[in-house]
């Protein structure tokens, strides 16, 4: 592989500005350009549904820092239209290409939108993803609606609607399933979110999807038919109900691309559709699917803050030095949530266990903290206001420890209760394990 | 794989605790650290790499119990208790004293500048930086936070002396320094129930007072827990910071030219102080105890041993930092163990750093061509918590207090800047 | 656009997966850091450059050195300069 002269980063958020920034790190002196569809300078997301919606924080004060000079041409305001693999070009909106000699493919994901024809094009109906999404909900949200629909209780639906509680606003909030985050998190979690959801007097409809958006004359939402027929005057919703790669522009381009991602080897090279990997095209962040090591047999998609620094650095290294120097990027999945006035921190795969043990505090009580395990490893760990003690689960994790994990934690239980991890609210304990106490 | 003997490791602790050792036990923890966990003869774990003790301070499988039947007293401090006792106390100690921390600097910088004001001079002239700074400087202080009469100090100050000695290991304590333990918390715990007894009579807005009146969703303290959360604060007000601002001056003395930088840029001293906590942390080692099994390093501590986390030697670590003895007074990323971490990380942190800060900036800035009167200073028998007993400086001249410029006030929180 | 930024202008990041909710930070800047509820810190990334000291001694306080401090410095924007 010769060392290239220019390098082009397509998405200028998070993981393609730090990727820049780790280019110079490593040397790389030739051309850099940076392409992003959104006009402002990269900032960071995970404010929008907290601090911003509240309005304690404005978007403006959301910029990320810049740590070094990275001299970069900066192409904002430009979305790729698509990829010329053969003559090494990004298309862009309007027919202009830029060459590259290699490519870091960082655009990301946005949010799943609501249909059109089932009301999405209402005025009302929001996704939050972006400043401009937050400076427009943050705006009706100020405005005081008589009541605000959010659908989906997972992390984003979860944010929007304890700051919909911290601002007065009614909510109702919509959960496909039988709690809260259940889906991610298991049942543990998701019995003590269902307190927090009523504590915070939040209208929380389980099991229950919205089937339609309506509005009136003018276009603008008026109600919500729910999948058990009830009518719910609402005049904002927010979608949350996932998200979807950034991945259209790389149609026909030859590479793994679709919805749920950019398929790439563990070094962070994009793959072929035949699943080789292509020497000049790598990515990182969200858009990302890639074999990690610690979760063999699928492609995972991290849409982690983390995830997003760390393999933009891991890809930076990779992308000017020999594959003889490459590193793997193996990050042990880390993210958070504030909501409701609660920190949720988590290392490791909930959502891949087959049992979850509280193993200190209580969820009955402010804070506790959830082990998960998969055949009989310890694999993440969840931690509710209690922030101090999770890198001791982590370096558990590491190093492959038994689960149940034995702890015997001064705030434990007397005996670790392993639940079955999909158990929703109601189901029952299997059989449970003594701790071995001292 | 351990090479190290316990018996080895026994020796080179002992050799670390060792008096004579005091002005520099230094070497003896880069030895231990070849090692970075490892068991000593006696059974106790010692802990010596940065990773390993930042690990540990997070762990849920220790315990703050000490196991040390001496040191056990009849109810136990928040600093060794555990969850979800310790999470109790000390959330009722937080709320009540972070609030009357926050904003304190320019009152912390009047008492540095009336401590010394009585000494200066435009001739040459004698400082014990510990006695005449140091110590008054942050036990006036504490007793202002707890609403303790500044003449109880004769009384008080004595009595945390002796009782700081017992966190020493016990087999480097004299039968007479042990008989005077207890006799010195039997003394303790009378004073603290007669100023508590004072304090109920008439109740002020201090922070005695408030824990007093304090009716948390735990409800208030019992009579005990105040009692020795009281011992508590009043010890770590009067015998930690001491050691922070006279470390951290004997490390600028011998380091003329971070003296010098610090005198012309005062902004030097917020990362200069994080460095003397790395570099000559007042607290040295934190002891802690096993509920389970822990493998760490390449070898399993076994449920119910006694733990030693060398935090002075993980500060030292040149697997986290690079030159670790070599005093950086700028230097960066620098999560250092000085003030511990994990759940029981140091409650008056913030406040201990605004004191050195600007005790560190003030001496630098007043003091001409100072000079130590002896190299090592004398040190004060503890070991734990280590620091010069009395640092004795000459000067050619002590300036006044230059006039204060003017700091954006930043006391009040004005979060964000939309409404 | 937001170009209204001189370039030396301090900017921070917390990395939130490493914070631990000491709580250095709040009582160093209490105008930038604080706490919603009892652990979820919150943060203005571009604080006002008087607060600049207190920010500094915000992130070398951060026991565990989680608060990134960098600049302004915007990029020029441009819609398509360069490009063929």
């Amino acid at each position: 592989m010769t060392s290239p002269e220019r390098i082009v980063v397509v998405g200028a958020s998070l993981a393609g500005l730090r990727a820049a920034e780790a280019l110079r790190d490593e040397g790389f002196a030739g051309e850099l350009t940076l392409i992003g569809d959104e006009l402002y300078a990269p900032y960071d997301r995970p404010p929008l549904s907290k601090a911003v919606l509240s309005g304690r924080l404005t978007t403006e004060h959301t910029v990320l820092p810049r740590l070094r000079n990275i001299d970069a041409r900066w192409l904002l305001g430009t979305a790729a239209a698509g990829l010329d693999l053969g003559e090494r070009r990004v298309l862009l909106d309007g027919g202009r290409q830029v060459p590259f000699d290699r490519l870091l493919v960082a655009t990301g994901t946005r949010a799943r939108s609501w249909p059109a024809e089932a009301g999405g094009a209402l005025h009302g109906v929001h996704t939050l993803r972006t400043r401009d999404d937050a400076d427009r909900l943050r705006g009706e949200l100020a405005a005081g609606p008589r009541r605000v629909l959010v659908i989906g209780a997972g992390f984003t639906g979860g944010e929007v609607a304890s700051v919909c509680r911290d601002l007065g606003l009614a909510v109702t909030v919509t959960q496909r399933s039988g709690a809260p985050l259940g889906s991610a998190l298991g049942g543990v979690i998701g019995r003590a979110a269902l307190r927090w959801y009523h504590d915070a007097e939040v209208d929380l409809r389980l099991n229950t999807t919205v089937r339609a958006l309506e509005g009136d004359g003018h276009g603008r939402l008026r109600r919500a038919v729910l999948s058990d027929g009830t009518v719910l005057e609402a005049e904002v919703a927010v979608v949350a109900a996932g998200a979807l790669a950034n991945t259209e522009w790389l149609t026909g381009s030859g590479l793994a691309a679709d919805p749920r991602g950019l398929v790439c080897d563990g070094v962070c090279r994009a793959l072929a559709v035949d699943g080789t990997p292509v020497a000049d095209v790598f990515a990182a962040g969200d858009v990302a699917r890639w074999p990690h090591p610690l979760y063999p047999g699928q492609l995972l998609r991290l849409d982690h803050w983390d995830n997003a620094v760390a393999q933009a650095r891991t890809a930076a290294h990779n992308m000017v030095q020999a594959p003889s120097d490459h590193r793997t990027h193996r990050p042990l999945p880390a993210f958070w949530s504030n909501q409701f006035g609660i920190n949720l921190k988590c290392v490791g795969l909930p959502a891949l266990a087959d049992q979850v043990v509280v193993t200190q505090g209580s969820p009955e009580g402010r804070c506790f903290v959830a082990a998960y395990g998969r055949q009989g490893r310890l694999i993440a760990a969840v931690a509710v206001d209690s922030p101090r003690v999770l890198d001791g689960y982590a370096a558990l994790i590491e190093a492959g420890a038994p689960f149940p994990p034995v702890l015997n934690a001064t705030d434990g239980p007397e005996d670790l209760n392993p639940l079955d991890a999909t158990d929703e609210p109601g189901g029952r304990p299997t059989t449970p394990v003594p701790a071995g106490r001292r | 794989m351990t090479t190290t003997t316990p018996h080895a490791a026994g020796e080179l602790f002992a050799q670390a605790l060792r008096y004579d050792n005091r002005p520099d036990p230094y070497p003896y923890y880069a030895q231990l650290r070849s090692e970075p966990v490892v068991c000593a003869q006696d059974g106790t774990w010692l802990v010596s790499g940065h990773r390993e003790i930042s690990l540990l301070l997070r762990d849920p499988r220790l315990s703050a119990d000490r196991l040390n039947p001496l040191q056990q007293p009849v109810r136990k401090s928040l600093l060794m208790e555990d969850p979800p006792r310790h999470d109790q106390l000390r959330h009722l100690v937080v709320q009540h004293f972070v609030p009357r921390i926050m904003g304190m600097r320019e009152h912390i910088d009047e008492l540095v500048t009336g401590l010394l004001d009585a000494h200066t001079s435009e001739r040459p002239g004698q400082l014990d930086v510990v006695a005449d700074l140091a110590y008054p400087l942050p036990v006036t202080v504490i007793c202002e936070l707890l609403g303790v009469p500044r003449e109880d100090e004769s009384v008080f100050g004595g009595l945390a002396r002796r009782l700081t000695r017992g966190l020493d290991p016990v087999n480097t304590q004299t039968e007479d320094e042990l008989r005077e333990l207890q006799q010195a918390r039997a003394e303790l715990v009378d004073y603290l129930e007669g100023l508590i007894a004072r304090h109920g009579a008439t109740p002020t807005d201090d922070l005695l007072s408030a824990l007093m009146r304090d009716q948390g969703p735990e409800g208030s303290m019992d009579p005990v827990d105040l009692r020795v959360t009281l011992g508590l604060l009043m010890i770590a007000g009067h015998e930690t910071t001491v050691n922070l601002i006279a470390n951290g001056t004997l490390t600028l003395l011998r380091h003329p030219d971070a003296l010098t930088r610090l005198r012309t840029d005062p902004d030097l001293a917020t990362p200069m102080v994080e460095e003397v906590l790395r570099y000559d942390p007042p607290v040295q080692m934190s002891g802690r105890s096993t509920v389970a099994d822990i493998d760490i390093a390449g070898v399993t501590i076994p449920k119910g041993a006694r733990v030693r986390l060398l935090l002075a030697a993980g500060n030292r670590d040149p697997h986290r930092f690079s030159e670790p003895d070599r005093f950086v007074p700028d230097r960066r990323d620098n999560a250092h163990l000085g003030f511990g971490g994990g759940i029981h990380y140091c409650i008056g942190a913030g406040l201990a750093r605004a004191e050195a800060q600007i005790a560190l900036t003030a001496l630098a800035c007043r003091l001409r061509s100072p000079r130590l009167v002896a190299d090592p200073p004398p040190y004060r028998e503890n070991a734990v918590l280590r620091g010069p007993e009395h640092l004795l400086i000459t000067f050619d001249r002590l300036s006044p207090a230059p006039v204060p410029t003017p700091v954006p006030t930043g006391s009040t929180a004005t979060f964000g800047t939309s409404g | 656009m937001t170009t209204d930024s001189p370039p030396t202008e301090l900017r921070l990041v917390v990395d939130l997966n490493r914070c631990q909710s000491y709580g250095q930070c709040v009582y160093a800047a209490p105008a930038v850091f604080r706490f919603h509820g009892e652990e979820a810190l919150e943060y203005d990334y571009a604080p006002d450059p008087g607060r600049r000291r207190e920010v500094e001694r915000a992130a070398a306080a951060c026991p565990v050195q989680a608060i990134g401090l960098g600049r302004a410095t915007e990029p020029a924007p441009s819609a398509g300069e360069g490009a063929r």
